[in-house]
């Protein structure tokens, strides 16, 4: 018989956080660690079925003996490791990268940012009122979805999700550099002329809001997105045969946007162009 | 893979220059003309993918031909390399030096920096463009540094075609540099290499004993010359025994951060990954820096021994040259050099005889500061955006194609030279107790002989200035370039040392040592050093693409203030700069601000 | 140049009970207690000429109480479903080499495995999950080899791509199976242990010469012997498969052929090698575990079996009839000689995804009585007696489907339906109760439940367990351990005894497509699926896909030239048995005399009119992959963009 090659055991390493012990696992980073200790950790680019690409650098915490801070999302916990993730320094950091971000990108469809504007005194609005931003357009070139970078903090996480990790369609990539980088498909067309295969799978990821079902941005652009009266259902897509976990998002008996967990065996949270965007014939109810 | 590609067709002369790189088509699915046998079997798969580092060999190949590359030239490289078009536009659009936007066949890249811009280059790039015209055919772009700076200001003049074109004007005229412009073939010879060294042909030089004084194009003038004993001597000491040499010797890493060579190539070597890599760090971006352009026009085979004696040391059969796009001459020389050594067995399977194997190539940058950021660099080298990548894991465990890999400086590898030649002992007795050997030293600025020096550690800041011919009025000394810090005019004792510009709060850097009279406005200057970092962070992480962008408008607000009125915002640089510093992924970063500070807290630029 | 509309026919929901008293007549609105009442005066008088066609669509639950009804309320198997239209043979092939109709392997296995075969499937379009999966193993270093006449984007991510004459995959496959006998590459103690019939394969197989299969399958020998090499000596490899294979007139042959590699080489019954058919509806695989097929109860059990009809003959307090009934195709030639009379229709659309679908409409037009029951007034829906609204099994119910990887899952009812529309097991059962069997469900959980006490396999399987581990993999006899992956370790067990039936070498032979190309009809035209769009498209064609483009002919850059016709031109496609006009598109994954369509859009133009019903005779599976047709330019040229 086979034996299956799963399961195999991890070594446990011990290390301190805020001077407590903690046991993880092996191969565990310094984020997984603080979040096993309890320890909330404002993270934005940060993706649970992506590996880690640290740019947004707002999970930043102080080890012992490094010479800049360390992201805790990336960096691997070791053995001894000292790890603070409250002090002074790390504070400033953090408070300093949501100033940025908030002084130059649209968050307001961010989830947290504001009670975190608020925990680290941030105040965007000291940069001035000339203070460069992106000052983006939304780009409403199909049906599905809305690219908004207006709300873009460029943390790579659609990349990632459209390129190697995922999807691997590469539709699109970082374009440009430094503050004019942006988003963007070859030759910078519109989506209609790209590679994209609108499975939605950038969506799923984004951490802003930038990029959204065509539905939510409609309905936010009219009054009527109301998540507080949204139920979330999840079920199996009514298309092939593998067997697609959907999470629908229902409001006011429509389906207003359709996620994928992404703890799931089948999907991990990964969805094709059917199975995210081809619910409407439920409701095309005459 | 399944790429996607728009109805856009390569023209003739595009397809041709990427052929010209790769090779024809080798079937329908390439590029080539459809064929029975292609539409029954295909190839592709991993052999396919693994070709992705020829991108940026392949924009280099069209922009080259054409001047720029057209979304048909991308999507037939794209076709040929198996690469999707929007990662290769990523890449395209990282480098300064590529343009996907039509423009004029030849380029006219007009220095701006530190030292050029201290010898007129506003004027020049205004005068450059009001002679030329609209319609003129040549496009002027203003540039970082061009690594000129003896010859301050400097301009660079490209032409596409086949074969590119190139021309040098330095220092230029607006008269000079519109003529190499717009006939690059005649503008007048660059003056020789050594012309930058003030020192050349002296007695005792350990590392610029043969600039000016051999033909750079001669394998055997080289030998003549010393070349190519060290090679036998490290054939002779085997590979532990060049590693043991080069740990004794005290050698550190002159890129910047002073890491010990010896412990590098030994953390290397000992890696059970395989195969290992040399790459040799020769994209000198660094506001100020001209000393590798120097050796590397003036010494070429020295660098070519060098690197094999560090792949040899380290177990890498296969040695990367990374090259500033900027630095034409030293392009022709390496190239020139490498296959000369190659001809004579001194490159290749089997290396003077001794059983090991050993190649360079040669990869050019396209205008990216970034890039000398090693990890930054590999990523260039592998065909994706030159973005650094975070550490741990290292180059030594995992750098190039995730191999372990060895890098390092020009300046550093040519330093193994002598000490194979001379011996460890004798060679740390040079120097300092914790910085031995000689240095390089790039002097420009306000001094009567710019140029390239070779002293011994332990030398002072003034002893270098005396030397250079430093003028009246000294205002400040910018050690290290951008990313290093300014000293006073009567901090001149300060030893060039690692551990003594440590000492003093300030750094040594790359060896950048650039002179400022007191009719330099200073504001100006910082907010030079702003631009360049706002230009050059490549984007990736929040701190650095951001807080450059607020650290120069803050040094934009201030740039006709002083006290009280420029309070706050020194205050709000010192927060983010902070945080810079703190918060960035890579050196670019977290340096970014040391000038400006150094220039607040020593030179009171604001008071 | 006309405008062409890329928006498909949009169907609407169906909000309450339609009837009529002729065919002629339209229909007209009914309350559900008339509706019903015809639906079971219309069955009741044709008791004995009955045939259900439940739905791969809807949950376990339904399929469950759909075939409970044919067997227990009318008295038939006759129960069926589009499974027939697809996955069938690959149910059949895989039942006769190992006794179960699953596929072996689990996605996650494709992730760590070393060599992975894609035959006839173009899962990178039809199946973009699974085909993640697959990337993935790619990723970790797997091989992926690309069998298909096309060169598909799937195709696109091969090692090699082997673009073989439509209908040659025995010829292949045998030339594989001989080459790797011939390299000294079989694995031997294997097949000692676990197989049987191999001299009469090694026989089999021994006149398919790497040079022979070159001149049948048109690939080169060297493409041919390395995929045999590769897959030989993989420690681990995967062979997937869809409907390339099993849409022919042989498609169970075509399973056995493949099946037979894995049992040459060992690569089935361990973690990381095995069998992959990928099923083309979301509970193709559910439907049949759970007796909606003419030969099987609940829980794949076979009709034949006395002590499983007693079985189910004490729990269901019925009598089983003790034989096979008929499956869809056989159904639809039983409509043709009329001893099939009445047809229950749950879900399914055979009015346009039959091939020869004319033939298919005349047929259904011949009924007695016809009764739909559907989400949308279909093609067939318009051919019935009695439409009955129902409710969307995915969002508007709950219960439960099996995917490909036999993992059965929750779906949950999420929206309300509209209108008066009702779930399908409340419509079941209220027409039971007319016919008099009066049926208690609370709930889908309370048919499942009955379900797991008739089925071993999915006793372990309560809706709390399903939850907690996001769907459980059948077998699941336990409710306190789950199994391992993939099926069939056994095989490997050392005791005979523990390791059961040996599995058979199917012994098949070559045989071309029925539909042979001539003068006459010289291109070859295959159909298969697109990225955005789903079957007959009546679900797909609700949203704004922006890479829909609507039906064309897809030909080949040389062949367009040869006919003179360009992109978006009209022309007339004609096979044996019908024509249309459809406008070409050009594609260079084609070659010379291969044309390519879909039946996405039926209503536009219907590709299953010129699709041949030669059906395979085991499964019942018609050959979708292969038909016959010539195209004319049209005398006046109408370009379409």
């Amino acid at each position: 018989m086979t034996v299956t090659p799963l399961g195999i055991p991890r070594r446990v390493l011990e290390l301190t956080i805020d001077g407590e012990e903690a046991r993880v696992p092996e191969g565990s980073t310094i984020l997984d660690a603080c979040r096993a200790a309890g320890k909330d950790i404002p993270t934005l680019c940060e993706g649970d079925t992506l590996r880690p690409k640290n740019a947004c650098r707002v999970c930043v915490v102080e080890v012992e003996g490094a010479r800049t801070l360390v992201p805790a999302c990336s960096r691997k916990a070791e053995p001894g490791m000292e790890v603070r993730t409250d002090t002074e320094r790390a504070r400033h950091s953090r408070k300093i990268v949501l100033e940025l971000l908030a002084s130059s990108v649209d968050l307001s469809t961010t989830p947290r940012v504001a009670e975190w504007l608020k925990e680290y005194e941030a105040k965007p609005d000291r940069f001035g009122p000339d203070a460069a931003r992106l000052n983006e357009e939304p780009k409403i070139d199909n049906d599905l979805y809305v690219r908004d970078y207006d709300k873009c903090i460029l943390c790579y996480k659609c990349v990632d999700a459209c390129g190697d990790q995922w999807q691997n369609t590469f539709a699109i990539s970082v374009a440009g550099r430094g503050f004019d980088a942006r988003i963007a498909v070859e030759h910078d067309a519109p989506l209609t002329d790209s590679a994209c295969v609108y499975c939605g799978n950038c969506i799923e990821v984004c951490p802003t809001g930038a990029l959204s079902f065509k539905s939510e941005f409609d309905m936010r652009a009219a009054g009527t997105w109301d998540e507080s009266r949204q139920t979330e259902t999840t079920t199996v897509c009514a298309y092939c045969g593998v067997g697609c976990n959907l999470t629908l998002h229902v409001q006011d008996n429509e389906i207003v946007k359709v996620t994928s967990p992404h703890d799931n065996p089948v999907t991990h949270g990964n969805l094709c162009i059917k199975g995210r965007f081809g619910y409407q014939h439920v409701q095309n109810r005459g | 893979m399944d790429l996607h590609f728009g109805d856009s067709k390569p023209t003739d002369d595009e397809r041709a220059a990427v052929d010209a790189l790769l090779g024809p088509p080798e079937s329908s699915w390439e590029g080539a003309d459809r064929s029975d046998a292609d539409l029954r079997w295909a190839r592709g798969g991993r052999e396919a993918r693994d070709r992705r580092d020829l991108l940026l060999p392949g924009l280099h190949a069209i922009n080259d031909r054409v001047g720029w590359i057209s979304d048909g030239a991308l999507d037939y490289l794209c076709r040929r390399l198996t690469v999707p078009p929007a990662e290769a536009y990523g890449v395209a659009t990282f480098y300064a030096m590529f343009s996907v936007k039509p423009r004029p066949a030849t380029v006219l890249h007009v220095c701006t920096d530190l030292a050029c811009a201290a010898a007129g280059a506003p004027e020049l790039c205004s005068g450059i463009e009001e002679r030329l015209g609209p319609g003129s055919g040549v496009a002027v772009e203003r540039s970082p540094c061009l690594g000129l700076c003896e010859r301050a200001p400097a301009a660079l003049a490209i032409r596409a075609g086949d074969p590119v074109r190139t021309a040098v004007s330095a220092p230029a005229t607006v008269e000079e540099a519109v003529l190499a412009a717009s006939a690059p073939d005649s503008a007048p010879e660059e003056p020789p290499a050594a012309l930058a060294v003030p020192q050349a042909g002296q007695d005792g030089l350990m590392l610029l004993p043969r600039v000016g004084v051999v033909d750079p194009a001669s394998l055997d003038d080289y030998r003549a010359h010393g070349g190519y004993t060290a090679l036998r001597r490290a054939f002779e000491l085997g590979p532990a025994g060049v590693i043991r040499e080069v740990t004794d010797s005290g050698l550190a890493g002159r890129g910047g951060a002073a890491f010990p060579t010896g412990r590098k190539w030994q953390a290397t070597a000992s890696q059970p990954d395989h195969p290992h890599y040399l790459v040799c760090n020769a994209d000198e971006s660094e506001p100020g820096t001209f000393k590798d352009r120097v050796l590397m026009e003036g010494d070429p085979y020295a660098l070519v021994e060098a690197m094999t004696i560090a792949g040899y040391a380290t177990g890498a059969h296969k040695g990367y040259l990374y090259l500033r796009g900027e630095y034409p001459r030293s392009l022709h020389r390496l190239e020139h050099a490498i296959a000369q050594a190659r001809a004579r067995g001194l490159l290749g399977d089997d290396v003077l005889g001794q059983g090991h194997a050993f190649d360079i190539e040669i990869r050019r940058g396209a205008g990216a500061y970034i890039c000398g950021e090693e990890t930054a660099l590999f990523n260039s080298i592998e065909g994706y955006r030159g973005e650094p990548r975070s550490k741990p894991p290292f180059p030594v465990e995992k750098g190039l194609f995730g191999k372990p890999t060895v890098e390092n400086n020009v300046e550093t590898l040519v330093n193994v030279l002598p000490i194979l030649t001379m011996g460890a002992p004798a060679y740390a007795a040079i120097g300092t107790g914790r910085s031995t050997g000689p240095k390089l030293f790039c002097v420009s600025g306000s001094v009567e002989r710019p140029g390239v020096y070779e002293l011994p550690f332990g030398a002072t800041l003034g002893d270098l200035l005396t030397l250079a011919g430093v003028r009246d009025g000294l205002r400040a000394v910018l050690l290290g370039g951008a990313a290093g810090g300014f000293v006073r005019a009567d901090e001149l004792d300060i030893p060039l040392t690692f551990e003594g510009t440590r000492e003093a709060g300030t750094t040594l850097g790359s060896g950048v040592v650039m002179a400022f009279d007191d009719s330099v406005p200073l504001p100006r200057l910082l907010l030079r050093i702003a631009e360049f970092f706002r230009d050059e962070s490549c984007g990736q992480c929040v701190p650095c693409r951001v807080g450059t962008v607020r650290q120069e408008e803050a040094l934009h607000r201030i740039v006709e203030r002083t006290g009280t009125d420029a309070a706050g915002d020194i205050a709000l640089l010192r927060e983010v700069g902070r945080a810079m510093r703190d918060a960035s992924i890579c050196g670019l970063g977290q340096t970014a601000w040391n000038a400006v500070e150094s220039a607040i807290d020593r030179l009171g630029a604001y008071e | 140049m006309s405008k062409r509309d890329r928006s498909p026919k949009t169907y609407t929901r169906l909000t309450h009970p339609l009837v009529r008293d002729s065919r002629d007549e339209p229909f007209r609105r009914a309350s559900w207690e008339e509706a019903l009442d015809r639906a079971a005066r219309g069955l009741a008088r044709n008791r004995g000429a009955f045939g259900m066609f439940s739905c791969a669509r809807a949950t376990n639950e339904m399929n469950y109480v759909a075939q409970k009804f044919a067997r227990v309320v009318m008295g038939t198997n006759n129960v069926d479903s589009c499974n027939r239209t697809c996955h069938a043979p690959s149910v059949a092939g895989l039942s006769a080499a190992f006794g179960s109709g699953g596929g072996t392997s689990s996605y996650e296995e494709i992730e760590h495995t070393d060599v992975i075969v894609m035959w006839g499937s173009n899962a990178r379009f039809a199946h973009p999950i699974f085909f993640q999966h697959v990337l993935k193993g790619i990723r970790n270093g797997a091989r992926m080899y690309a069998v298909d006449p096309r060169r598909t984007s799937t195709a696109e991510w091969a090692e090699s791509w082997l673009g073989l004459n439509v209908g040659t995959d025995i010829p292949m496959a045998h030339a594989i199976g001989r080459e790797i006998i011939h390299a000294g590459l079989a694995n031997e103690a294997f097949i000692a242990r676990a197989t049987i019939g191999f001299e009469e394969y090694k026989a089999l197989v021994e006149p398919w010469t790497l040079s022979l299969a070159e001149k049948v399958t048109g690939v080169p020998a060297a493409a041919i012997r390395e995929l045999a090499h590769a897959y030989a000596r993989a420690e681990r490899a995967q062979l997937c498969w869809t409907l390339g294979i099993t849409e022919h007139h042989n498609g169970t042959d075509n399973v056995r052929a493949l099946i037979n590699l894995s049992l040459l080489t060992g690569h089935v019954g361990r973690y990381g090698a095995g069998l992959q058919p990928l099923r083309g509806q979301n509970n193709v695989q559910g439907g049949g575990d759970m007796g909606a097929i003419p030969n099987r109860l609940p829980g794949f059990q076979d009709i034949l079996d006395p002590d499983t009809r007693l079985k189910f003959e004490s729990a269901w307090d019925t009598v089983i009839q003790p034989h096979y009934g008929l499956n869809l195709t056989e159904m639809f030639e039983a409509m043709e000689d009329g001893t099939l009379k009445a047809v229950y229709c749950i879900g399914e659309n055979p009015a346009q995804s039959e091939a020869d679908s004319e033939q298919a409409v005349r047929r259904l037009k011949a009924l007695d009585f016809l009764v739909v029951q559907d989400i949308f007034l279909t093609k067939t829906a318009e051919l019935a007696d009695v439409v009955l609204p129902a409710t969307a099994g995915w969002a508007e119910t709950d219960g439960t489907t099996t995917n490909s990887e036999r993992r059965v899952q929750r779906v949950r009812k999420a929206v309300t339906p509209p209108g008066e529309a009702r779930e399908d097991i409340d419509i079941i059962c209220d027409l039971a109760a007319r016919l008099g069997h009066d049926w208690k469900y609370a709930d889908a959980e309370t048919v499942w439940n009955e379900l797991r006490s008739v089925s071993p396999d999915h006793y372990g399987m309560t809706y709390e367990r399903l939850e907690e581990h996001q769907g459980i993999q059948w077998p699941c006899p336990g409710t306190d351990r789950l199994e391992p992956t993939y099926l069939h370790g056994r095989l490997w067990e050392r005791e005979p005894e523990r390791r059961g039936r040996p599995a058979p070498f199917g012994i098949v032979q070559h045989d071309p497509p029925v539909d042979l190309t001539d003068e006459e009809y010289p291109i070859r035209l295959t159909t298969g699926r697109r990225l955005d769009s789903y079957n007959t498209g009546v679900q797909s064609g609700g949203y704004a896909s922006p890479l829909r483009r609507g039906e064309y002919i897809e030909l080949c850059p040389e062949d367009a030239e040869r006919y003179g016709v360009v992109v978006g031109e009209q022309v007339q496609v004609t096979s044996r048995r019908g024509s249309v006009t459809a406008p070409v598109w050009v594609d260079t994954a084609l070659r010379p005399g291969l044309a390519f369509m879909t039946m996405h859009f039926p209503d536009e133009v219907d590709t299953n009119a010129l699709t041949i019903e030669a059906n395979c005779p085991i499964a019942g599976t018609a050959e979708f992959k292969a038909s016959a047709i010539r195209i004319e330019k049209l005398p006046v040229a109408t370009i379409v963009r």
